[in-house]
């Protein structure tokens, strides 16, 4: 504890240490710009960083702990607090992990809805990015552009599952839901407003912007061998120049069916990361288009039919007495998956979200691990950050595209 | 007497298992069989004891002994092509077998293929740092070390990562309570006014429902309103408030139609 007094007064974030010259800062954990609770100690010779070190923990809930202590139905709605930008992301991360893990495949229709709320989710996340890095780098508009089309996306989701931010939209076996009257109608809308809106909007804003140009290029250089190293994932492995999308790589649901680019940038910096995330959302629109029509040629079952584990549809439940029974147990016990280990990576928004669950055979899982693509990224800030200047800490800090839901799990 | 309880394992268990039921295993597939994976393990059992491999879920698991594990991952790295390190953790097995399973998760980014590392340790036994190889092991095993006390030689930093430094136990232990945790409850109060104020203070409230009967200072009941703070041990007494209809109005009963508009 400092002890302050006229010779030594206490300034509140500032150290300065005597033997080196250089000055130590405590940025965060409340600063505006730190993405949620980051807290970094900065070490600084002038305004150059020699030293950084992230220090993570403040929304810690124990989400690993609470896994090993619900049945599986019971964790799912708190996989939404994870990366709570795009809820469905985790939602579906999980949901895959135990689908693994038992041995069931969601039916076709499922599979089209489950596909384009991923999709839908990536573009909420990418357009939340878009608009923090801008306005962290000071460019506001585009925050209140971006977070418009924003809305309209939200919008599609509470049209779809009645919440807008932690949706839980998928569930073991399936989705809970068909999809409302005039939603396709309302999507497609949706494509075509964001492909206007990226073209005529956010990149007349910012991609040949002077200053934008100026603040992102050969800042937060991320070489290819040190992504591959810290375990960074998602745009920061893509913005090394590896081609390496787990949709594409190590398909799941229906993207091995769709067709789709990988855009790569080989430029490292953040520069070359905004474009990707641009370019991605563009390919996501694309996606949901391919998926629209392929909606129309599917059976309505919505769950997999796998009565030792998943609850019959709601009308066998009210009419059939074993399906009542089947229920009964499966809601008060929970299911008994086989006894065994999965680790699932889906590529989330931010990067790959990989679900490791060891069963031994109970309704609890014995241990969940959640392979959070952020607490990575964060890891690396205690790399990426040395020899930077301090104002472009906030612009490497918001590249990474961290949230601290699942940094800290 | 009381009920022996075990106290390997406190966390939830199942409340009912039926006799009959019989626990079904995710298939293993022997290694041999599978062309990609087959001759990578023959290059790591050249160079390291392998104690057993299975293909389970498309995915190939591999347990070695805990003190090639830098060895094993070294040889992952270099031979095998697997660059990356996604995850490291632990799985708690101390109250079966008194050992932690380290799990390595590596992935072949050229293939697209994923393989788990799995060693055992002892309880208090520790484990070599793979940080020189992978340095994403940086925050994963100091995560390791804060939820599960698995303490890593040669590791450039190993501090507790999530948890405050000053925490006691190491949460995701199977004998780390749920509740009743005497530090736990009283972390803040001890921390910031000492253990002296734990009476003033009084215990954290963490039902967001309840109502304290005789505290006037942050409730109050309709058609008995005492002034802010006043002592209502012995009884309140009846205000007379002249309530809008709107308020005590008892639909049940009234004939009253309130919107005219039907």
């Amino acid at each position: 504890m400092q002890q302050p007094n006229k010779l030594s007064p206490f300034f509140e974030n500032l150290n300065f240490e005597r033997e080196d010259n250089t000055m130590v800062i405590n940025f965060g954990p409340q600063h505006p710009s730190a993405h949620g609770q980051l807290r970094l100690v900065l070490e600084l010779d002038g305004e150059q960083v020699v030293n950084a070190y992230p220090d993570i923990g403040y929304l810690h809930r124990g989400v690993e702990k609470m896994a090993e202590n619900m049945t599986y139905n019971e964790f799912l709605p708190t996989t939404d607090r994870l990366d709570y930008i795009a809820s469905t992301s985790n939602n579906y991360g999980y949901a895959l992990a135990v689908e693994k893990l038992l041995g069931i495949e969601a039916p076709r229709r499922a599979q089209v809805i489950r596909t384009m709320l991923l999709e839908i989710n990536r573009i909420i996340s990418h357009l939340f990015f878009i608009a923090t890095h801008a306005l962290d780098i000071g460019a506001m508009s585009v925050f209140l552009y971006a977070f418009r089309e924003r809305e309209f996306a939200m919008d599609l989701m509470e049209d779809y599952c009645g919440a807008r931010l932690t949706h839980s939209a998928v569930r073991i076996g399936g989705v809970p839901l068909d999809i409302p009257s005039d939603w396709m109608k309302n999507v497609r809308a949706f494509c075509d407003k964001l492909d206007e809106e990226i073209e005529i909007t956010y990149e007349a804003l910012l991609t040949e912007n002077r200053i934008w140009k100026m603040r992102l290029e050969d800042v937060g250089i991320v070489p290819p061998e040190e992504a591959l190293s810290w375990g960074c994932t998602g745009p920061m492995l893509r913005g090394s120049g590896i081609p390496y999308d787990i949709r594409k790589e190590e398909p799941y649901e229906l993207y091995p069916e769709l067709d789709f680019d990988i855009p790569v940038s080989d430029t490292n910096d953040s520069y070359g990361r905004y474009r990707i995330y641009i370019e991605e959302m563009k390919q996501s629109t694309r996606i949901l288009r391919q998926l629209i029509p392929m909606y129309d040629d599917t059976e309505p079952q919505l769950m997999a039919h796998a009565p030792q584990y998943i609850s019959a549809p709601k009308e066998e439940i009210m009419t059939q007495n074993y399906a009542l029974m089947q229920h009964f147990v499966l809601v008060t016990q929970g299911m008994r998956p086989p006894k065994g280990e999965v680790y699932v990576a889906t590529e989330s928004p931010k990067g790959e979200l990989g679900f490791y669950i060891k069963s031994e055979g109970e309704p609890y899982a014995y241990r969940l691990k959640i392979r959070a693509p952020s607490f990575y990224h964060t890891g690396y800030l205690q790399k990426m950050l040395l020899g930077g200047y301090i104002p472009d800490v906030v612009t490497m800090i918001s590249t990474t595209n961290i949230v601290f839901g699942e940094v800290d799990r | 007497m009381r009920k022996y309880v075990p106290k390997g394992n406190v966390q939830k268990q199942s409340y009912y298992t039926d006799r009959y039921h019989v626990v079904p295993q995710v298939p293993r597939l022997a290694v041999e069989e599978d062309e990609f994976f087959a001759p990578q393990l023959k290059i790591l059992k050249a160079k390291v004891e392998i104690k057993e491999a299975s293909i389970q879920i498309g995915q190939m698991i591999v347990e070695v002994n805990a003190k090639d594990n830098f060895k094993a991952i070294e040889t992952l790295k270099n031979e095998c092509g697997y660059a990356m390190c996604s995850e490291i953790s632990a799985v708690d097995y101390l109250a079966q077998d008194g050992e932690f399973e380290i799990f390595y998760q590596m992935l072949n980014l050229k293939s697209a293929k994923r393989m788990r590392l799995v060693c055992r340790i002892k309880e208090n036994e520790a484990i070599e740092s793979v940080e020189p190889l992978f340095n994403s092991a940086n925050f994963a095993e100091r995560e390791m070390f804060d939820l599960f006390g698995i303490y890593v030689n040669n590791h450039p930093f190993l501090k507790r990562i999530i948890m405050p430094d000053d925490w006691e136990g190491h949460p995701l232990l199977k004998t780390y309570p749920l509740i009743g945790d005497e530090f736990a409850s009283w972390y803040e109060v001890d921390k910031i006014f000492g253990k002296d104020a734990r009476e003033a203070i009084g215990p954290e409230n963490r039902d967001p429902a309840r109502i304290e009967r005789y505290d006037t200072k942050r409730f109050s009941r309709v058609g008995r309103e005492v002034p802010f703070d006043a002592d209502i041990s012995q009884g309140e007494p009846e205000t007379k408030i002249e309530y809008s209809q709107t308020v005590l109005v008892n639909y049940n009963k009234s004939q009253k139609q309130l919107d005219k508009r039907k």
